[in-house]
C-alpha cells in the first residue's frame, strides 16, 4: 500500500535500532518528520545520522521511558520543535533471559514491568495530553505475540505484554470520543538485536510460527504504518497479529 | 500499485463489502473476479470498472459444483488466484435460539461456514501449485462476541475463525496465508435488514444499540473494511497468517 504521512509528525520510542528503527525507516520513507527516542546516546546518534542522509526532519532524545520527567522532558522537546504530535509508535521495551519463573529476581520483575508497561502508560499520558490540545492523534503500542500466547521462561516479559495490550483496549474506549485511535500491533520473533542476545538458538524460534521463520522489522513496520494510517480509520482498540501464524497454533 | 497483475476471486461481490472490495482491489490494479448468486448486481460494476479488470460469475457458494466451477472460471478467465476472499455471507432470521426454527441454522451455516470450507477446498490447490497466496475470510465482530437473537450468525462467524486457523497452519508450508477481517456493524444492505429483524422481533433498535457500545460511535463505512482487506491480500502482510483482524470501532475492547 501507498501510505502518504507527509509532514506528520512521529514519535518512535527506542528507535534506534531493532523494530523501532525500523519503523522510523517506513515513516521517513513515507514522508514524515521523525522524533526518534533511545537510552544509548552512541547507538541514537548513529540513528539520527542515517535517517538525516535520507533528508527527513529528525530529532533525537535520549530518554528513559520509565521515568515520568525524562518523558516530561522528551514531549516539551517535540512540541518545542515540532508543535504537535500526529502519531505516537510506544515501542522501547526490554526483556530477561530465559529463566524458570522461581529464580526470576524481583528486580528484574520490576525492570521489565517498568519499560514495558509503565513505560508506554507514561509515554501514552504524556502523548493523549498533547493529543487532547490539538483534537486527535494515533497511537501504536508495540505489544507482542506474547500478548496472547505463552512462551516458556519468560514471565516477566509476557506478563508485561500481556498487560499491554489490556492497557491499549482500556484506554481505546476512553479516547474513541476524541478522534484518538489506539490500537497495537502483536509481532511474532524477529531477530532484532534484543532477541539475539538473549536467545542462543534461533532456530528453536522459528518452530513458533507456522511459516517456520522469523518476521522481518520491515513485515513488522508494515502493520504499524497501516494502524498509523487512516487506512485503519474503524480500528481502535485492537491489536494486529504480524505472527507468520503463532496465534493460530 | 500494490497488487498489480494480482488475480483476486472475492465472493459475495454483489453486496456491501463484497463491492467497495472489488472497487479498492481494481484500483491497486488487481484483476477481480466477482462471484455472487446472480450476475445482474455484478455486472452492472464489470461494465463500470471495465472488463479489462474484472468479470463476474455465478455461484451458490454452499454448492460445490457451483464452487469449483467458479475457481475455473476464474483461472480460465484470469490464469492464476493470488487472492481469495472468502466474503459471501448471510445474516438469516433475526430471534432468539428458543423462536427460530432449526432450518434457519441449516441455511446461515450453509453458506456462511460450507460455503467457505468449499471456497477454501478448490482454490487452496490452485494456490499451492502456484507457489502461494492469501485468502480472507469475512468473519464478523459477531465471530469474537455473543449477542441476544443473532445465534446462528454468530456461531457461523466463530466457526469460521476456527477453520481459518486450521486452514493457515496446513498451507503456512505452501505460502499461502488464510486470515480473517472481522467487521463490526457497517453501512451495509445487510445491515438494513438485520435492523428490520430486530425490529420485527421486538427486539429493540439495532442500530441505537450498536452505537452506544461501539466506541466509535459509529457504523463502519464499507471502504473501510476493505481497507483490511487489501492489506492482507497485499505483500504488506507477508508475516501475517493466522489472524483475526478487527476492524469494529473498537466494539470488542
Amino acid at each position: 500500500m501507498n501510505f502518504d504521512f507527509n509532514n506528520k509528525v512521529v514519535l518512535i520510542t527506542g528507535a534506534a535500532a531493532g523494530l523501532g528503527y525500523a519503523c522510523a525507516q517506513a515513516f521517513a520513507a513515507a514522508g514524515a518528520k521523525l522524533v526518534i527516542t533511545d537510552i544509548s546516546q552512541e547507538a541514537l546518534d548513529q540513528a539520527v545520522e542515517n535517517l538525516q542522509q535520507d533528508g527527513t526532519e529528525v530529532l533525537g532524545l535520549l530518554n528513559d521511558a520509565s521515568d515520568s520527567a525524562d518523558v516530561g522532558t522528551m514531549m516539551t522537546a517535540l512540541v518545542a520543535r515540532f508543535g504537535r504530535l500526529d502519531i505516537a509508535v510506544n515501542n522501547a521495551g526490554t526483556a530477561t533471559p530465559l529463566q524458570e519463573f522461581h529464580e526470576v529476581d524481583e528486580a528484574e520483575f520490576d525492570r521489565v514491568i517498568a519499560v514495558n508497561l509503565k513505560g508506554v502508560w507514561l509515554c501514552m499520558q504524556a502523548e493523549i495530553r498533547q493529543m487532547l490540545k490539538q483534537g486527535g492523534g494515533r497511537i501504536v503500542n508495540m505489544a507482542s505475540a506474547t500478548s496472547r500466547n505463552t512462551y516458556p521462561h519468560a514471565a516477566p516479559y509476557v506478563t508485561s505484554k500481556f498487560a499491554v495490550a489490556g492497557l491499549t483496549r482500556t484506554v481505546a474506549v476512553d479516547y474513541a470520543d476524541r478522534d484518538i485511535r489506539i490500537n497495537a500491533i502483536c509481532p511474532g520473533n524477529v531477530a532484532t538485536p534484543l532477541v539475539v542476545s538473549l536467545v542462543e538458538d534461533l532456530s528453536l524460534l522459528s518452530t513458533k510460527h507456522a511459516m517456520k521463520r522469523l518476521g522481518t522489522p520491515e513485515e513488522v513496520a508494515n502493520g504499524v504504518l497501516f494502524l498509523a494510517s487512516e487506512l485503519s480509520s474503524f480500528s481502535t482498540g485492537s491489536l494486529l497479529e504480524v505472527d507468520g501464524g503463532w496465534n493460530a497454533i | 500499485m500494490k497488487l498489480d497483475s494480482k488475480v483476486v476471486l472475492i465472493t459475495g461481490a454483489g453486496g456491501g463489502i463484497g463491492q467497495a472490495a472489488v472497487r479498492k482491489f481494481v484500483s491497486e490494479g488487481a484483476k477481480v473476479m466477482l462471484a455472487d448468486l446472480g450476475t445482474d448486481e455484478t455486472q452492472v460494476l464489470v461494465d463500470e470498472l471495465g472488463s479489462e479488470h474484472c468479470a463476474c460469475v455465478a455461484v451458490d457458494v454452499a454448492d460445490a459444483a457451483q464452487v469449483e466451477n467458479m475457481v475455473h472460471a476464474t483461472v480460465n478467465t484470469f490464469g492464476a488466484i493470488d487472492v481469495f476472499v472468502a466474503n459471501a455471507g448471510i445474516e438469516g432470521q433475526i430471534g432468539s435460539i428458543m423462536d427460530t426454527d432449526v432450518s434457519n441454522l441449516d441455511k446461515i451455516l450453509a453458506v456462511n461456514v460450507r460455503g467457505v470450507w468449499l471456497g477454501l477446498h478448490y482454490v487452496m490447490p490452485v494456490m499451492r501449485d502456484a507457489g502461494g497466496g492469501s485468502v480472507i475470510i469475512t468473519s464478523s465482530g459477531a465471530g469474537v462476541q455473543g449477542s441476544p437473537n443473532t445465534a446462528g450468525y454468530n456461531s457461523s462467524k466463530h466457526a469460521v475463525i476456527g477453520l481459518m486457523r486450521c486452514a493457515a497452519l496446513e498451507v503456512a508450508q505452501f505460502g499461502i496465508r488464510v486470515n480473517t477481517v472481522n467487521p463490526g456493524a457497517v453501512e451495509t444492505r445487510m445491515m438494513e435488514s438485520i435492523e428490520d429483524g430486530f425490529a420485527e422481533a421486538g427486539a429493540g433498535d439495532f442500530r441505537t444499540m450498536v452505537e452506544a457500545v461501539t466506541p466509535l460511535g459509529r457504523y463502519g463505512q464499507p471502504d473501510e473494511i476493505a481497507n483490511m482487506m487489501v492489506f492482507l491480500g497485499s505483500d504488506d502482510s507477508s508475516y501475517c497468517t493466522g489472524g483475526v483482524f478487527m476492524v469494529d470501532g473498537g466494539n470488542s475492547t
